[in-house]
């Protein structure tokens, strides 16, 4: 089940005229090796040889040119593109990066009060030889697989799981990796019931209290308030093509522009890539994917994925519990933009009255303000 | 309401709304009853047939709620920034200047510090009129500093919750105000003092799946519409019309979401009480 992108085509088309010359290639090595010993046809194998040569640099050139082209289309994604790149069917998933980049990976179910969401993967593994707690989304590539993982949307059974998995981690001073993707939470008649809100509410309150290490990575989608319920971590990193963002460009469109079609106006609007954020102080480090995308080549992918985990909690476990509770509270304390008072404001009452805004001259007390 | 009544409203509801002058009275969303608009101003923006509840202002909700006199506002100043540059089809900022116009507040959240029945609290209303009550940093902002007061001060914390959730115009910052608040909240729990947090009429989406929904006692006001995703997008999710009732007090009570419904009229007396157990 492969998927081309629309501005992958002519890299794509590149690559398989490639492989044909490779094809025909080897195709006439295995000719001349059978006629060889022959003899009779040394003459022609002579012929062949320099319309072998002339095919060897073709490849060669062609490679090139797949090449320049590839980090030329790639350098320049638009952000719509880059959504594009993030939903890829072929991008690695979670489960994926468990069999690259980590190893010795044992599953972990259950929320322990209703269900198990295979939406959210928990397990333990390895980490360059170190344990580690792993909780990431999981959307499928079959339909069957997709239906399954509901297409990686949690319902409320997969954030208890989630933040169980968690407190496992602290108890046994393990360090939590997340791995974000999905294009949000479940909306639906069962997870309202059982408390949807209020289970991605215990998992943002509950990771800020976490006195382990904990790194999310941004692999695929990182869709609003269902993404984020796994994101409250130390150090937050986004896949070079992957996007993070309050609402998908769609539902944007939708309210905002009155109309899904101008989803690409709202990609833009929305600032959701990796680099967007990075300006914003939402994330802290971009791994760099593969040319072409992480779906172009997953072990590459893995090992950059596997490196910069790695770096960061190399970092962090030096940090004593408290210090990694409190360097948590300051990294998301500190986002947001306003004006006047990102100071806090604690001045005395009386300090208060005089301190009004020309808007409303009455604002320094609530009593009677609305004259 | 028997069922003749039901048929024969209608065409007397078209006839009467034209003709209730707005000012002097109100009707009810809910009986369909006309009532003298101070009535219904007396009895905290509730219907004195019915009892239903019309949305109330943040300003007369705190003014209503806490002592009288002992209110002062926190952070009143505090106003959004646009680092998205964020244009739909209007500039962002242009929407806060035209909210500023409509709802007379500079923002979408009022936080002050007052006294309940003679105990100091702090205590933050939202402001639905503004842009929908929506969470963007200056909210978030006051919602932490709510918390933050309460830690320093040993003071309980009450939060009126009307929102649509976050604000798409701050993008990925009105993200980060979930996270933000909810961590706050994380620390406030040392205080020793108790968080009510009070659901009124609509919380969804990302404000119900914070700080809203993580009261140590959660508090519904009756009929308000409380869940993660609105119902327009479970509707189309799932294809189907919801039941009558579904996400609204009641049924969250009955799935064990919240801890109770209380009218907008006992909603003094009994958090007063509740801060005398817990605090």
């Amino acid at each position: 089940m492969s998927r081309e992108l629309e501005f992958e085509r002519p890299v794509l088309e590149l690559e398989r005229q490639i492989e044909e010359l490779r094809r025909l290639a080897a195709g006439r090595d295995q000719l001349a090796a059978t006629v060889a010993d022959e003899g009779r046809l040394k003459k022609k194998k002579k012929a062949d040889g320099t319309s072998m040569m002339q095919l060897e640099s073709q490849i060669l050139r062609l490679e090139e040119q797949a090449l320049t082209l590839k980090g030329q289309i790639f350098s320049r994604l638009s952000r719509w593109q880059i959504v594009q790149v993030a939903r890829h069917p072929q991008r690695p998933y979670t489960l994926d990066y468990l069999q690259s980049a980590f190893a010795d990976f044992v599953e972990l179910h259950g929320d322990r009060n209703f269900g198990d969401d295979p939406a959210i993967v928990c397990g333990l593994a390895k980490l360059k030889g170190e344990s580690v707690m792993v909780i990431g989304h999981q959307k499928g590539r079959t339909t069957a697989e997709n239906l399954r993982r509901n297409f990686g949307m949690p319902r409320p059974e997969g954030y208890r799981k989630a933040l169980r998995a968690m407190r496992v981690a602290e108890r046994f001073g393990l360090p939590i990796v997340t791995l974000i993707d999905t294009p949000g939470a479940y909306p639906g008649i069962g997870a309202e019931e059982r408390g949807q809100a209020q289970a991605i509410a215990e998992c943002l309150e509950g990771m800020a209290a976490l006195k382990v290490p904990v790194v999310s990575v941004v692999i695929g989608e990182g869709g609003s308030g269902g993404a984020l319920a796994i994101g409250v971590a130390n150090r937050v990193l986004m896949l070079e093509f992957s996007i993070y963002s309050v609402i998908s460009p769609e539902g944007c469109a939708s309210i905002l522009f009155k109309d899904a079609s101008h989803a690409e106006r709202a990609a833009d609007a929305l600032k959701l890539t990796a680099p967007d954020l990075t300006a914003l102080g939402v994330v802290d480090q971009v791994i760099k994917e593969p040319l072409g995308g992480a779906h172009r080549d997953h072990p590459l992918a893995a090992r950059r994925l596997q490196e910069a985990l790695h770096t960061e909690l190399s970092e962090l476990v030096k940090m004593k519990p408290t210090e990694l509770v409190d360097d948590r509270y300051r990294r998301f304390r500190a986002l947001g933009a306003v004006t006047e008072g990102a100071v806090r404001e604690l001045d005395p009452p009386e300090a208060q009255k005089g301190g009004s805004t020309k808007r409303r001259p009455a604002s320094g007390k609530t009593k009677g303000a609305r004259t | 309401m028997s069922w003749f009544k039901r048929m024969a409203s209608p065409k007397v509801k078209g006839d009467e709304k034209a003709s209730v002058p707005t000012g002097v009275w109100k009707r009810c969303d809910g009986c369909g009853a006309v009532s003298v608009a101070e009535l219904v101003k007396q009895a905290l923006e509730t219907c004195p047939q019915c009892g239903y509840h019309f949305r109330i202002g943040g300003r007369d909700r705190l003014r209503t709620f806490l002592d009288p006199d002992s209110i002062y506002e926190v952070g009143a100043r505090l106003e959004p920034l646009d680092p998205l540059e964020f244009k739909d089809q209007k500039r962002y900022l242009d929407r806060v200047r035209a909210a500023q116009k409509s709802a007379e507040e500079p923002e979408a959240f009022i936080l002050a510090t007052g006294r309940l029945k003679g105990r100091p609290i702090v205590a933050g209303t939202f402001e639905f009129r503004f842009m929908g009550g929506s969470m963007g940093s200056v909210v978030g902002e006051k919602v932490t500093m709510a918390f933050e007061l309460g830690l320093e001060q040993k003071a309980p914390v009450v939060l009126f919750s009307a929102s649509g959730g976050a604000r798409m115009q701050e993008g990925i910052l009105s993200l980060m105000q979930m996270a933000k608040t909810s961590a706050a909240i994380s620390r406030f729990r040392e205080s020793g003092h108790p968080f009510v947090s009070v659901l009124t009429d609509p919380t969804t989406g990302g404000v119900a799946a914070s700080f809203a929904l993580l009261g140590d006692i959660i508090v519904a006001e009756p009929g308000a519409l409380v869940g993660f995703a609105g119902p327009r997008v479970i509707e189309q999710t799932i294809r189907q019309t919801l039941p009558a009732g579904f996400q609204r007090s009641e049924f969250l009570l009955d799935h064990g979401v919240i801890d109770m419904i209380v009218g907008r009229r006992d909603l003094r007396d009994r958090i007063a009480l509740l801060f005398d157990h817990l605090s």
